[in-house]
């Protein structure tokens, strides 16, 4: 037997059992090629009413006006505003698995980096409502676009945060989806090949582009997805920067803070590790992928969780030193009594257990590897990176310069919350279509993997260590 | 389009494949394609491909975007709708990097999946020639052109000794679009469009 590769016995499989390609395919198409099961008709139907009702509470806005919520006077960006930013952020972790990951040649990636893509879009979707309904007036929506027009050329602000965010997350979203759909036509090729119905045939024909699997083809296609990669990489850290932008530019005390940048990316990607978690457990377990995405993956990505955990809690304790020792009496007011206490005070402290002090937990292997407890955990880190943008945006806000409208205590109307529900409705919506229809793992990707880190093939490598240099280099470079 | 024969060899294992390549192509075969259902590395310089310059077009299309937000924004700013923003300069870059960047990046990216698209002709409803639907699941197919000198039965004889599982002969319509217009790495000359065995 020749081995062409050859991968160190210290690394964890990444493909579990006895597996040969043929197999991958038939793992990973079975739930295409087969009847939806209960479940997911329930999953789906909860999924569209919640969009439906999503779709109630716009319409009630857009035809009564914002003010069908509780904004008000000083705080004129609530749930929207927190949502987006939450949804945005949520949409960080495809980019990272896919790109980042690509780029540092992480292997593990391979399991996640599809459905993780596919999160990354559908967040960006749902994200993409909130400016664009808080707007109020949504049928000017175009103004945003710099066009020549009968306006008296009027243009833009380009010097805006908020300008530069429409740029910045349109630019996010085109590129996330043309990196996931290159990656997915040699899939769809695959599952136009297998085809034995009309509607597969004509469905799957048309989506794979005519895909052959030519040499030259493949050859482009991982220059394009490399390059792809390169340029997502910097892509989405310049979008939560930018996010962070629209508030760390403003003069607000508690907004206005330099530390911004940094610390909205690695929330950005501690809250989309969660949500990444959330749906590939469940994945896993409702389509019998264990084999692919292992403990090992969950373990990894728990790993990315404390990191990022971690360092969110570092930038909320610098935020609060910063506070104190910048003696600016606006600022020190804004941290430590309107947000440690005051009103909103409760909001704090649910997100600091919820992002600082629960992650830790992730320092012992035992917990990283448990999946229950990873489980409760992503759900746990995403409702404190909710609070997080909730604290930043709301307690910064509802106490202005001017005393006399600080008697509002905002709260959000049925429609606010409607909104954000009916956003969770379009996630997944989209997300169950998209496991339906579509392979949620990179079959390609894992063929590639396999002869490297299947289970079955890492257990023929064992003895070559112990070989000398030369017979380990005839048996591993064999061409 | 001509209809042309082709010689098609099916690998199920790429250490296999390799040995094979080099051997058939020694052998004076021409190698239209070798259809993979994932990149097997190496593959394209054991074919005599050259390296894609997709990353250079990238390149191209990134500077593309840079210069037209620059452009575009300075034009506007400073001379189409000269506004006063708190007394700062109006060129003032600084603040257009934002946009500079995300420009770049999506004029790179944009641009550079379309050419994928257009070089690899891959666009809904078109339909291509498939030698084996098994390229797609775990088959290397291996497809090699005959032209006047070729003789049909050796040619599959040769690649079944050289390791493939399945032969057979196909009558294909050529295009640009099967794989082998690379001229660079042209064996031999071919001096008809229809060849027999």
């Amino acid at each position: 037997m020749s081995l062409t590769k050859y991968e160190s016995f210290v690394r964890e499989p990444l493909v579990d059992g006895e597996k040969t390609y043929n197999k991958v395919t038939e793992d990973i198409v079975y739930t295409i090629e087969t009847k939806p099961t209960r479940l997911w008709y329930i999953g789906l139907y909860i999924s569209v009413a919640l969009l439906l009702f999503g779709v109630y509470s716009i319409y009630r806005e857009v035809t009564y006006g914002v003010g069908q919520w509780n904004l008000g006077k000083t705080v004129g960006w609530g749930w929207d505003i927190t949502n987006f930013v939450w949804w945005i952020g949520i949409g960080h972790a495809g980019t990272l698995i896919s790109a980042i990951l690509l780029l540092f040649r992480q292997g593990w990636r391979t399991g996640v980096n599809r459905a993780a893509e596919a999160m990354t879009i559908f967040a960006v979707m749902a994200a993409g409502q909130f400016p664009i309904w808080h707007m109020g007036r949504v049928w000017l929506a175009f103004f945003v676009m710099p066009y020549p027009n009968t306006r008296g050329a009027l243009w833009p602000n380009f010097n805006s945060p908020l300008l530069w965010d429409v740029f910045a997350i349109s630019t996010y979203f085109t590129l996330s989806l043309l990196f996931w759909y290159s990656g997915l036509i040699p899939d769809v090729a695959t599952l136009r090949d297998r085809a034995k119905t009309k509607f597969r045939k004509l469905f799957y024909g048309i989506a794979s582009f005519g895909w052959t699997g030519s040499t030259k083809h493949w050859q482009r296609h991982e220059s394009l997805s490399l390059v792809l990669a390169g340029l997502c990489t910097p892509l989405v850290l310049s979008v939560h920067t930018i996010v962070s932008f629209d508030f760390a530019t403003s003069v607000v005390p508690g907004w206005h803070t330099t530390i911004f940048p940094p610390y909205f990316v690695a929330g950005a990607v501690f809250s989309g590790f969660a949500m990444v978690q959330t749906l590939m457990l469940i994945t896993r377990r409702v389509m019998n992928l264990q084999d692919y995405i292992t403990l090992g993956h969950i373990e990894a990505m728990n790993k990315v969780i404390v990191l990022t955990g971690s360092i969110v809690g570092c930038a909320y304790l610098t935020e609060l030193f910063m506070a104190w020792y910048g003696a600016n009496l606006y600022e020190y007011d804004a941290f430590f009594r309107y947000r440690l206490a005051g009103p909103y005070g409760w909001s704090y402290w649910i997100m600091m257990t919820c992002n600082v002090v629960s992650p830790q937990l992730f320092w012992f292997k035992k917990l990283r590897r448990n999946i229950e407890f990873t489980f409760i955990m992503s759900v746990v880190v995403n409702v404190g990176m909710w609070f997080e943008r909730f604290v930043i945006i709301v307690t910064s806000i509802f106490r202005d310069y001017v005393p006399s409208s600080w008697s509002l205590y905002y709260r959000p109307s049925i429609y606010e919350i409607g909104f954000y529900l009916g956003t969770f409705g379009l996630f997944f919506t989209c997300y169950f279509l998209f496991s339906k229809y579509f392979p949620v793992i990179a079959i390609w990707e894992i063929k590639h993997v396999l002869k490297t880190s299947g289970e079955n093939y890492k257990a023929k490598m064992e003895g070559l260590e112990k070989l000398s240099n030369d017979e380990f280099y005839n048996k591993t470079h064999h061409h | 389009m001509t209809i042309k024969k082709f010689v098609v060899g099916c690998f199920d294992d790429e250490d296999v494949l390799f040995p094979a390549v080099r051997k058939i192509r020694k052998a004076g075969y021409k190698i239209q394609d070798v259809y993979t259902p994932f990149p097997l590395h190496g593959l394209d310089k054991e074919l005599g491909m050259r390296d894609t310059s997709l990353h250079t077009v990238g390149f191209i299309y990134a500077l593309t975007g840079l210069t037209t937000a620059l452009g575009f924004i300075s034009w506007i700013l400073t001379m189409d709708w000269v506004q006063n923003y708190g007394g700062k300069p109006h060129f003032s870059l600084a603040a257009w990097i934002p946009i500079m960047f995300e420009l770049t990046v999506l004029f790179s990216g944009v641009g550079m999946t379309l050419t994928f698209c257009y070089l690899c002709q891959l666009a809904p409803f078109v339909k291509k020639h498939h030698f084996h639907p098994g390229a797609t699941d775990d088959k290397f197919v291996m497809v090699i052109e005959c032209t006047s000198n070729t003789n049909v039965q050796e040619a599959e004889a040769f690649l079944a000794a050289s390791g493939a599982k399945e032969v057979n002969t196909q009558m294909a319509e050529t295009g640009w679009w099967l794989g082998r217009y690379d001229m660079d790495r042209k064996l031999f000359e071919t001096k008809t469009d229809v060849v027999t065995a």
